[in-house]
């Protein structure tokens, strides 16, 4: 019984991961930018999944409500204010800063495969362990603490979010003249 | 939970913030010159008071916030550092921001929030904080770089920074995730204490996340394979938003970086040293021999600032943790020197321009002899001419590299330094030996530039030859790395 639960979920994990990496390919791959806004959608969900095959129930929640939510109404909006449906078309051509850009990122995807299959555990263990998260549960867990021993940090966030809100208002505000 | 006592040991923050929404207040209630006047003096009243209460500080040394914020010594001196940025920069506003349309309570609120940001990204050891931090100044930038929208070069300047931070801060953030992801830790303190336990530590991810986090932070203090973004956003933002870019954002990134690697990363020094000696070696060249081409004194002094940077790394390489106070100097100095330099600028440009060509400098020796006197002092000062406080600045510098037995990076920026002098008397000699050049504009003399002005003379010249209390400063400041 529980070879069967492992096994379907590690079909759904290949399942999510494919379709995450499929996607994203897809997403910079399309000439139209509201083609490659919807698959970065598909993007989104598929990554939540993985989240929650991870046990990370409230990232995967907050990825879907945020991100494939409002972060992506917000993209798909300013698409259509600045009419970019048709506009940016760009000939597939290789150019030298293209050229550059590839090596750049084999190199980071690279360092970044070296990191995770050298990762070693040797770090510190932190108090909330899965069988802890289990019995809490994780929105709870965030939540404590990110009002208890992050407090502070929380309210600097709000003066960001001050800050982004004023500095929205002030540069898209008609000049007087 | 928080005890309420803990809230007196962030009256500096409390103050920027409480001042900059009450600004946001009045600055929605009056309307045009009034407004930008009333904030303006508002903004110096609020900044003199965060100003008294870091002094307060002075010597205090506590953990507070769950150790998420930290007071001691070298926030404080950093604190003190970004408040008198602030009280120039405002004072400069004063008319400046008056002149070009841009003042009004938003911008003096920003102004606040940008140095509150500062203060809280070097004055924490826990990731979270100093990212924050980091945030809430750069975005705050990011708009007061755009606020010229009818100048095509300013919306350039705050999109181009923009984006540019952006990918910065992935960098950053990337980093300190895999720091966390190799060793479970967030907090700089502890994570010295993990490293003292498991010497020799080498997991590969925590090796990656080391040198993303030189790319985010050289990003910032525009150091060289990362400095693209800076003559062009200097250039093209509100000359006084220059000033405060070209200080409060270097001394902050620079407070950050320090703060994070002399107190946990000492132990990888041989490694990081190797990265950051080609880093400083570019930065003071690429600096130098681009700003000699410069026929535009904003741009030419954004190429000085990136070579300053170079200047204040070489210091930075030895990681002597008790020389580190040699480059919180050089910073206090250099800081006096870009905001009286800048200052100048603002007082020769015309309303509605930001750009300023050599040319209108021509004969300015005899048409404002005060002003070409007090440009002198800077450019010398940012020579490092005797006996003002780039002198000093530099060789303190200088002289850390030496101790710590680097000689070659002495040397090449000894050379460096020779080379600069060249850009910065090419502006002397334009002042005094040149016959004025077409019909330039009259100066704008506010009572307000010639303040500001007067008070980095005095700061370079005091620093300069009795160099010995701001000295005492800086070493008590770097005390709490030993």
């Amino acid at each position: 019984m529980i070879g069967i639960g492992i096994g379907f979920k590690w079909f759904i994990f290949v399942v999510a991961a494919l379709v995450a990496t499929g996607s994203s390919l897809m997403m910079v791959t399309r000439k139209n930018p509201i083609h490659s806004a919807l698959w970065l959608i598909v993007t989104f969900f598929s990554v939540a999944i993985l989240y929650v095959l991870l046990n990370a129930t409230f990232i995967a929640v907050a990825q879907v409500m945020v991100y494939a939510g409002a972060i992506m109404m917000l993209v798909l909006f300013v698409i259509m204010l600045i009419h970019l449906e048709w506009g940016a078309q760009w000939k597939r051509k290789l150019s030298f800063a293209k050229l550059i850009g590839g090596v750049v990122t084999i190199m980071l995807f690279l360092q970044v495969l070296a990191g995770v299959f050298t990762y070693s555990d040797a770090g510190q263990k932190g108090v909330y362990s899965a069988q802890k998260l289990a019995q809490l549960g994780n929105a709870r867990a965030v939540g404590t603490l990110l009002y208890g021993k992050y407090a502070f940090a929380f309210e600097i966030a709000s003066i960001l979010l001050l800050v982004g809100i004023v500095g929205a208002v002030l540069l898209a505000r008609k000049r007087k003249d | 939970m928080i005890p309420a006592c803990e809230f007196r040991w962030i009256m500096p923050e409390i103050m920027l913030t409480g001042w900059g929404l009450l600004l946001l207040i009045i600055g929605g209630l009056t309307r045009g010159s009034v407004a930008s006047k009333t904030c303006g003096v508002l903004s110096v009243i609020g900044s003199a008071c965060a100003m008294y209460f870091t002094v307060n500080l002075w010597g205090a040394n506590q953990e507070v916030f769950n150790q998420l914020y930290t007071i001691d010594n070298y926030g404080t001196f950093f604190k003190g550092l970004f408040i008198a940025i602030l009280i120039l920069v405002s004072v400069v506003s004063l008319r400046y921001a008056d002149r070009e349309e841009i003042g009004s309570g938003e911008y003096y609120a920003l102004l606040m929030f940008g140095v509150l940001g500062m203060m809280v990204m070097t004055s924490s050891h826990h990731f979270v904080t100093i990212f924050i931090g980091l945030e809430v100044m750069s975005l705050s930038i990011y708009v007061l770089c755009g606020l010229l929208r009818g100048n095509l070069s300013s919306v350039e300047a705050s999109l181009k920074y923009f984006l540019l931070g952006a990918f910065a801060t992935a960098f950053l953030l990337y980093g300190m995730a895999m720091i966390y992801g190799s060793t479970g830790l967030m907090d700089v303190a502890e994570l010295k204490r993990f490293f003292l336990l498991k010497q020799p530590f080498s997991a590969t991810m925590f090796i990656i996340g080391l040198g993303f986090l030189i790319v985010g932070f050289g990003f910032k203090i525009a150091s060289v394979p990362f400095h693209m973004w800076t003559p062009d956003v200097y250039q093209g933002a509100p000359t006084s938003i220059t000033a405060y870019m070209a200080t409060g954002v270097k001394a902050a990134a620079f407070g950050a970086l320090i703060r994070v690697f002399f107190t946990a990363f000492v132990p990888f020094q041989f490694g990081w040293s190797e990265i950051i000696w080609i880093l400083a070696v570019l930065t003071m060249c690429v600096g130098n021999i681009t700003a000699l081409v410069q026929h535009d004194i904003k741009r030419m002094l954004a190429y000085s600032s990136i070579a300053h940077a170079g200047y204040i790394l070489v210091a930075f390489i030895t990681g002597d943790r008790t020389l580190a106070s040699s480059m919180l100097y050089y910073l206090m100095a250099y800081s006096f020197m870009n905001i009286g330099a800048f200052t100048v600028v603002i007082a020769l440009q015309k309303k509605g321009e930001n750009n300023s060509d050599l040319d209108s400098y021509a004969g300015l020796g005899a048409r404002h002899p005060f002003i070409a006197l007090c440009m002198s002092i800077f450019l010398l000062s940012l020579a490092g001419v005797p006996p003002l406080a780039g002198f000093m600045g530099k060789f303190y510098v200088f002289s850390t590299a030496v101790k710590a037995q680097y000689y070659w990076l002495a040397i090449i920026g000894f050379l460096n330094s020779v080379v600069a002098a060249y850009y910065y008397l090419r502006v002397m000699m334009y002042m005094y030996f040149k016959e004025t050049i077409g019909e330039p504009g009259a100066a704008d003399k506010a009572p307000g530039y010639g303040l500001v002005m007067l008070i980095c003379i005095w700061a370079l010249l005091h620093m300069g030859i009795f160099p010995k209390t701001f000295l005492l400063m800086a070493q008590k400041a770097v005390g709490i790395f030993s």
